[in-house]
């Protein structure tokens, strides 16, 4: 049967796509943030995940306002980057797994979430700069993906319990699967950021502080507030935490963290970073 | 349709923004090609014609002016492709909204960290 082992959780900023192509790891700036990840590089080689799901948001790459879904999953046979206007490196295909995303899909829309599927689907640097902070280089990508995109452009969106409850549904799919795999789940975006409006530049560090502090034992402490309510505490785009909620529900049950950074500023944004594993029962 | 409370300098991107923003909109989601942006570069005014921007969206296309194109019914994700043709990132989006300079504005970032 296929296990999760474990559950990653990062910001997915922009900039950090040109300070990888840069090579700015060492840079005043950057290195507080990257030095973040090299503990996580140490415990990918340690589980070894065949296939990453991950949970990101759109930023107006695949889906338009024409057709906006909520939840969209992606059941192709490979995942494609391009152009997003403002110019980043894009990277190499990342390979699907079609099999396990129509598992995926068959037992999410059986307890009633309906989803949109997606055989083709263009990934935008919310999937992209995660996959490249994981696995960097330039060699094939060591895993298969899934692709699981939460609406963030256009309100109403999906509340942060019904997200949870999506990442939970995922990880009993992943966990009915019959063929013997490691998944991590990865989920992407945040920390506290606003990007629009007079309120530009908002970032909330000890909100922050608290949700990962809280999110491995109490994920509902964050996931029962209102969306307005998370916007307000977390900026516009701090509702990308939305994305670590449905990660922390992927991976269940009592969780530990293996491994943390928060670093203010990259970009306009409060950076954070999460390694969590399952606690043993 | 119902509003949540306020959130003082936010404007969220409900149904309301959604029917008054659509042209601006797709227009700015069509700078996901490099040949429309260099369309768009070529003659401003008859790309933002070819979308049917209504007056206020030009105008505030004219001026560059985010705090006007949100009010327009413009979303962040895809103004952001408009201000990538104008080599804009997302500090100069910031402080031109908040009325600080540049350096200003990543002060006030800095100092959040503290």
């Amino acid at each position: 049967m296929a296990r999760i082992v474990g559950a990653v959780t990062t910001s997915h900023i922009p900039a950090i796509g040109k300070a990888i192509a840069r090579n700015l790891h060492e840079d005043p700036y950057w290195k507080p943030f990257f030095d973040g990840y090299p503990p996580v590089h140490r415990w990918l080689e340690k589980v070894r995940p065949d296939v990453a799901v991950i949970f990101y948001n759109d930023h107006g790459l695949n889906f338009f306002l024409d057709k906006m879904p909520t939840f969209a999953v992606g059941a192709a046979p490979e995942y494609r980057n391009a152009d997003e206007g403002w110019g980043i490196p894009t990277l190499a295909p990342v390979p699907g797994d079609q099999r396990l995303s129509w598992h995926v899909i068959e037992r999410l829309i059986g307890e009633e979430f309906d989803l949109t599927t997606c055989q083709e689907m263009l990934v935008d640097h919310a999937f992209t700069i995660p996959m490249a902070l994981m696995w960097p280089g330039t060699g094939p990508w060591p895993v298969r993906a899934i692709p699981v995109c939460i609406n963030t452009v256009q309100h109403p969106l999906p509340s942060a319990m019904r997200c949870y409850k999506l990442g939970q549904a995922v990880g009993r799919a992943i966990e009915s699967y019959d063929e013997d795999l490691r998944v991590v789940v990865i989920g992407t975006g945040g920390l506290s950021h606003q990007l629009d409006g007079e309120r530009a530049g908002f970032i909330n560090k000890a909100f922050d502080i608290e949700f990962m502090e809280r999110l491995p034992a109490d994920p509902l402490w964050a996931a029962r507030r209102s969306i307005s309510e998370l916007i307000e505490l977390t900026g516009t785009q701090g509702i990308e935490l939305l994305m670590w909620l449905a990660a922390r529900g992927a991976l269940g049950g009592e969780a530990t963290t293996i491994h943390a950074n928060y670093h203010i500023p990259i970009s306009n944004t409060a950076a954070g970073l999460m390694v969590m594993e399952r606690r043993a029962a | 349709m119902s509003r949540p409370r306020p959130i003082p300098g936010t404007t969220l991107f409900d149904g309301e923004q959604a029917i008054k923003g659509y042209a601006l909109n797709k227009m700015c989601y069509s700078f996901n090609s490099a040949a429309n942006r260099e369309q768009f570069k070529q003659d401003e005014d008859a790309y933002c014609g070819r979308f049917g921007l209504n007056a206020q969206q030009r105008e505030a296309i004219r001026r560059r002016n985010v705090l006007d194109l949100i009010a327009a019914g413009g979303n962040v994700y895809y103004l952001a492709k408009f201000a990538g043709i104008l080599g804009l990132d997302v500090q100069d989006l910031g402080a031109q909204q908040t009325g600080m300079t540049k350096d200003a504005f990543k002060a006030k970032l800095v100092a959040a960290g503290r």
